[in-house]
């Protein structure tokens, strides 16, 4: 929309290729959030890479751009959201009968270290959630004007 | 004469960590307390108590839960503490 008047700082060919690159390197970041529980990884390294897609785009074109993207209040809503799916499924616990964070005593029809395994996938995800918006987050700050808006 | 008594105290500093490094126990001794104590357990119950095959992420997560969980709420006062700082309040 206002692609004609902004000013392009980062020449075509990077642009380009980041505007290829960014939906690959998000997909790594679900697979290493995803497959944490399997192989090397986990959520705070997937929330990592999930976070440097944004600083990416943010980079090569604007913070503008990145916001538009990536708002502020979508930002802050997932940093509270990925912090309460890990406490929530601690209270899931609590409430159906075991320890705080003891998973196994969740009431679904399954065997119980696959109920675990669930568990830690969801834990896992929460916290990429939550690193991934706190990655932004302080680089939108970092780099941000804060005299502007 | 500080710079006697500073290097006086780092030779003296330096003989009681060579002295206590003696009782140390070897590096890499399977019967070292900290590969008798928790480690086995880990090794041998991690996959049918968490169903994770991977130990790293079943330590991380599942027995040592509330560690990670007090990791994430850290990251999160992070940010809440920036957008404190930095957010601007009532215009």
């Amino acid at each position: 929309m206002k692609k004609t008047t902004k000013k392009q700082t980062e020449s075509i060919v990077i642009r380009t290729m980041s505007r290829i690159m960014i939906p690959f390197i998000q997909l790594f970041g679900l697979y290493v959030i995803i497959h944490g529980e399997a192989s090397p990884g986990g959520g705070f390294q997937g929330g990592v890479i999930l976070g440097t897609s944004i600083i990416l785009l943010a980079i090569v074109f604007d913070l503008r751009e990145a916001e538009r993207r990536m708002p502020w209040k979508v930002i802050t809503a997932f940093m509270c959201v990925g912090l309460l799916i890990y406490s929530g499924i601690g209270l899931l616990d609590l409430l159906s009968g075991g320890a705080y964070l003891e998973y196994t005593k969740l009431p679904l029809p399954l065997p119980a270290h696959e109920i675990s395994a669930l568990s830690i996938l969801f834990v896992e995800i929460g916290i990429g959630i939550t690193v991934m918006a706190v990655i932004i987050l302080l680089f939108y700050y970092l780099v941000g004007d804060q005299n502007a808006s | 004469m500080i710079r006697i008594f500073s290097i006086i105290s780092l030779c003296l500093v330096g003989i009681i960590f060579f002295y206590v490094a003696e009782d140390m126990p070897d590096l890499g001794d399977p019967n070292n307390p900290t590969n008798i104590h928790v480690s086995p357990r880990y090794i041998e119950k991690s996959m049918e108590e968490t169903g994770t095959p991977n130990m790293v992420t079943a330590v991380l997560a599942s027995y040592r839960g509330y560690d990670t969980l007090g990791e994430t709420t850290v990251i999160f006062t992070a940010a809440m503490a920036a957008i404190l700082l930095f957010q601007k309040w009532g215009k």
